[in-house]
């Protein structure tokens, strides 16, 4: 798979800390890639250096296979669009003017830049000043910029935050298209169940490390988290479906009047399903809850932090 | 080029809305025309021309104020940016650091130009207007202290620069810039001046007193303004100075210039490095 972006051993130092430690990153054409971590993880660090606002310690970064400080990655940057986390325009501007303006950087077109303002749904305050916009508002104006030029790298930092619900889906409508047009896009955020329906890969930051990036498949594998699965039964069978889970081995978790659960590791999950779906009729439905991105992140904390010890 | 113009007419938009230029040249044309109705007064009979008496008075006033102005439009230009995260978008754009300090001192520059002119040039038409006649070299010299002026702007602009890429705070830059104005009008000359009355002119030879007054724009734009022009020399009572300066006048002028390139320059290494 070709790479937009790559980061190789990457360092970065400050006077007393490792803000980067040796971190190898790629981030490949058409796919949405999400950076987790808690905060002071380093992963506004690896942005900055992702897009040359800071130079790595030690380690090279290739923008399209050029190095990041050359004159080639420097014309490049028309082609990335960044969203920082927190979003800052000249109040005293319209959001007209903030475009234009970053519109006439890139050399991109000026009518098809204005058009982003109905694609973020803010066409109704194009005119009015920045100050009067709200944090909603603002956020949206910031993901306008960040697609000023059809950007085919997008590295978005908390894009979501500010945003209610219905304008967090119209924004992961806005990003799949892109994505789907063959735009390469690292998302950044703390808010690790909604990256886990879109992400195709999530990239694991602690402590300046990256501890893992893989997609959520093998991530689950990797972490070998148990996996709880929810036999609901039909009124008063509860019991009598756990006897017959006793007799084949399977102890359950929790049994209850309406539903049993029990808990199995989750490469073992198919061959469950399939035992279960033939188990009893009075079965009515069966829930698995595989490892949210919440558990695996802190499972893989925990696992880095015992082999710093 | 193309960025370092764009960044430049940003500037400058920021400046016509803001009421920026509206307002200094307002400040600069109520100076100005009271200095050639009023300050023209006590001059009599004497038979000096309204233009000249006003160049010898604006010369002084703007050396004074010009610097203020030129300091307060660029202290906080990078770190004001830098505080409330506008700098950061900007850099992830293609443009350079240095096109980002190149386009904001062209812009910089031309506001201060347009007040000065709009300012000072009220002056010289309200002058004009009444049916004074004014001399070929009234107008030279008037012309000369327009330029001179806003070159003494750009040499405090680009020292601006250097305070503002230097710290990590606006309030830190803003006291550096007050500290820059005192030392460069007011200490710089009181220093010099006291040198001279201790050291009685036994060891401090003229020609090195030369020298530090062109190491200080103001000091150097003052030089060309008030003896580079025998009719301003005469009356600003330089006419003696200007006669054993042992400097020609056009160093004045290499002065002024030392110190807009020297200071952008450094404003461009520093902010080359800085980490955003």
């Amino acid at each position: 798979m070709v790479n937009s972006l790559e980061l190789i051993n990457i360092h970065k130092k400050y006077t007393n800390l490792m803000a980067v430690n040796d971190v190898s990153f790629n981030l490949p054409t058409g796919s949405l890639v999400a950076l987790v971590g808690h905060n002071g993880a380093g992963k506004s660090t690896l942005i900055k250096l992702m897009l040359g606002l800071i130079r790595p310690t030690s380690g090279e970064i290739l923008l399209h296979g050029q190095a990041l400080d050359t004159k080639q990655a420097m014309l490049a940057r028309k082609k990335i669009g960044f969203l920082p986390e927190s979003v800052t325009f000249e109040g005293a501007m319209s959001g007209r003017e903030i475009l234009k303006f970053f519109a006439r950087l890139k050399d991109a077109d000026i009518k098809k830049t204005m058009q982003l303002f109905d694609l973020v749904g803010l066409e109704y305050a194009i005119d009015n000043k920045v100050k009067t916009y709200s944090k909603g508002m603002r956020q949206r104006l910031g993901l306008a910029q960040a697609l000023i030029g059809e950007p085919d790298i997008l590295l978005l930092d908390e894009p979501t935050s500010g945003l209610d619900p219905a304008a967090q889906r119209h924004f992961y409508d806005i990003v799949n298209n892109l994505k789907s047009k063959g735009a390469s896009i690292l998302i950044c955020s703390h808010a690790l169940t909604e990256l886990e329906a879109q992400a195709d890969m999530v990239a694991m930051m602690n402590s300046g490390r990256l501890m893992v990036c893989a997609t959520m498949d093998q991530l689950r594998k990797k972490a070998d988290i148990p996996t709880n699965i929810r036999i609901h039964t039909g009124a008063g069978a509860s019991s009598k479906i756990a006897n017959k889970l006793t007799k084949n081995n399977i102890k359950p978790s929790y049994i209850n009047a309406t539903y049993i659960d029990i808990t199995i590791g989750t490469n073992d999950k198919m061959a469950m399903l399939k035992q279960l779906s033939n188990l009893d009729d009075n079965i009515m439905d069966i829930d698995v809850d595989a490892p949210s991105l919440d558990r695996l992140y802190a499972a893989f904390c925990k696992v880095e932090e015992a082999g710093q010890r | 080029m193309r960025q370092i113009l764009i960044i430049a007419a940003k500037e400058l938009r920021d400046g016509l809305r803001n009421r920026w230029i509206l307002a200094t040249s307002i400040l600069l044309a109520a100076l100005s025309l009271s200095l050639a109705f009023l300050g023209s007064v006590p001059v009599g009979e004497v038979g000096a021309s309204r233009l000249s008496i006003t160049i010898v008075s604006l010369a002084s006033l703007t050396i004074f104020l010009v610097p203020l102005i030129a300091l307060m439009l660029s202290y906080d230009t990078i770190i004001g940016d830098m505080e409330c995260g506008t700098l950061l978008l900007i850099l992830t754009y293609p443009v350079s650091h240095k096109q980002l300090i190149l386009g904001k001192f062209l812009g910089h520059v031309t506001l201060i130009a347009i007040a000065i002119i709009i300012g000072y040039g009220a002056a010289a038409i309200a002058i004009f207007i009444v049916g004074e006649h004014i001399a070929i070299d009234e107008w030279l010299a008037y012309l000369s202290l327009l330029a001179t002026s806003i070159m003494l702007g750009a040499a405090f602009i680009a020292i601006g620069y250097v305070i503002s890429v230097s710290v990590n705070e606006q309030t830190t830059a803003a006291g550096i810039a007050v500290g820059v104005w005192l030392l460069f009008i007011l200490l710089y000359d009181m220093a010099l001046l006291g040198v001279i009355v201790a050291d009685q002119g036994e060891s401090m030879r003229a020609s090195i007193f030369n020298i530090l007054l062109m190491a200080n724009p103001a000091d150097a734009f003052r030089i060309f303004n008030l003896t580079g022009f025998s009719i301003n020399a005469s009356l600003s009572g330089m006419a003696a100075v200007a006669g054993q300066s042992a400097l020609p006048v056009y160093i004045s002028l290499i002065s002024l210039a030392f110190w807009i390139f020297a200071p952008l320059s450094l404003a461009n290494i520093i902010f080359s490095k800085k980490e955003i």
